[in-house]
């Protein structure tokens, strides 16, 4: 049987009512995806519209091919129905069953039509198999996509997010760098850092690295990237944050810190930057 | 040929580049400056290179063989005002310029020169008679 004789389009056409009708009511009792589902109103609207574009698009004659321009209305409602999900966290499995779950009730009425005639209602439900699955797996393709795109958004804002540069002083400036530190960071974390500096004029910097969970070589390389920049650009840098382990590390390393000072806490760093750029706080007396 | 200005301020020169500098222009400017500290008898020279955008390896190596030549002439070399992005391309290119001290903008750097040479004059170095 070719693809062309199938009575698919025209048994959709004629059932398309009935199909949506047992379809809707195989989806709200299926056990899988009801933990996390679409309000009802809202499916039985996805689902009415998506029947809608496949009748449309077999009405075109798309029937084996999902890619050509006949479905483009088609590919675009599934896109779309994908997208949602996908940004609502739904599951890859739970995205695609939308689309498969409508096999049973299609083939219901399939089996129907065709009464005996076993040979085209197999190749019948071939077809329509086809179609579907194909169907389902384009949804799953969007939601992989969409997903990546979420996932590359949060790494981004997460980079900008996590590299603050605070005002201490006058002429004090801290960053609290968290997390490990990769050249892609150091570079923004070096950029927002004299930027900062300029702004405000700082002439002392303090890198505390109490959030960096590791320091080997290569961060520590970075770190010393960041201090030789800053030093250029006229501000002196301290270290702050090590913590035992990490002094250990350094040293056992072989790491040259050069003659950056290194402090063990922020407020010994600040206290530190305070003497440098002479200034001091003392205990109010009156504060008792 | 272009040269860039050195202004004497008091005991200490003052040179302002606003121009992009190419090779042909730092090179003179080099050749101007040992001059003028030799002839001065100047004690601190003052570099701002606040309007310079772009370095590249010659030019950053300049800078700091410039401080080189003055330290040798008796005159401590401040260069003020460097471009993050400037910093940041020094840094890459691997010249951090160390002996060069470096200031945020032309205030803080004369007073970090004034400082320099106020410990240098106690331990007996030439003053010159005003």
């Amino acid at each position: 049987m070719n693809v062309n004789d199938s009575r698919l389009p025209e048994i959709l056409r004629r059932n398309g009512a009935e199909i949506l009708t047992d379809w809707l009511r195989y989806q709200q009792s299926a056990p899988v995806g009801r933990e996390k589902a679409l309000r009802d109103g809202e499916l039985r609207e996805q689902s009415r519209a998506f029947l809608k574009a496949l009748e449309e698009a077999l009405a075109g004659g798309v029937i084996s091919d999902i890619e050509g321009a006949a479905a483009a209305p088609l590919r675009e409602f599934l896109g779309e129905a994908a997208r949602a999900r996908a940004r609502q966290g739904f599951t890859p499995g739970q995205t695609a069953t939308f689309v498969f779950s409508l096999k049973l009730p299609l083939f219901g009425r399939l089996r129907q039509e065709y009464g005996s005639d076993a040979a085209g209602l197999a190749a019948e439900i071939w077809t329509a198999t086809e179609l579907i699955d194909q169907l389902g797996l384009y949804t799953t393709e969007i939601y992989q996509k969409t997903r990546d795109e979420i996932i590359a958004r949060q790494q981004q804002e997460l980079l900008e997010l996590s590299t603050p540069v605070v005002k201490l002083w006058e002429g004090i400036v801290a960053l609290p760098l968290i997390g490990t530190l990769d050249s892609a960071r150091t570079q923004v974390v070096m950029e927002s850092l004299l930027q900062q500096i300029v702004q405000i004029g700082a002439s002392i910097a303090i890198i505390d690295i109490t959030g960096v969970p590791t320091v080997d070589t290569l961060v520590a390389q970075h770190l010393l990237k960041t201090v030789a920049a800053a030093r250029l650009m006229g501000a002196d840098c301290i270290i702050s944050g090590i913590r035992p382990q990490i002094a250990q590390t350094i040293v056992h390393l072989g790491v040259e810190l050069g003659n950056v000072a290194t402090r063990a806490t922020l407020a010994d760093a600040f206290r530190l930057a305070l003497r440098r750029t002479g200034q001091a706080v003392v205990k109010a007396e009156t504060a008792r | 040929m272009e040269h860039i200005p050195i202004l004497k301020m008091g005991e200490f020169l003052l040179v302002t580049i606003q121009v992009d500098m190419h090779d042909r222009l730092v090179t003179a400017l080099q050749e101007d400056l040992t001059d003028r500290i030799a002839a001065t008898l100047a004690r601190g020279v003052l570099i701002d290179i606040s309007s310079l955008q772009m370095v590249d390896s010659f030019i950053g190596r300049m800078l700091g063989n410039i401080a080189g030549m003055s330290r040798v002439l008796g005159a401590e070399t401040v260069v003020v005002g460097m471009q993050p992005s400037v910093a940041i391309t020094l840094v890459e290119l691997g010249l951090s310029l160390r002996g060069v001290r470096t200031a945020l903008d032309v205030e803080k750097g004369m007073d970090l020169l004034r400082a320099v040479v106020e410990q240098d004059g106690d331990d007996g170095g030439a003053v010159e008679p005003e």
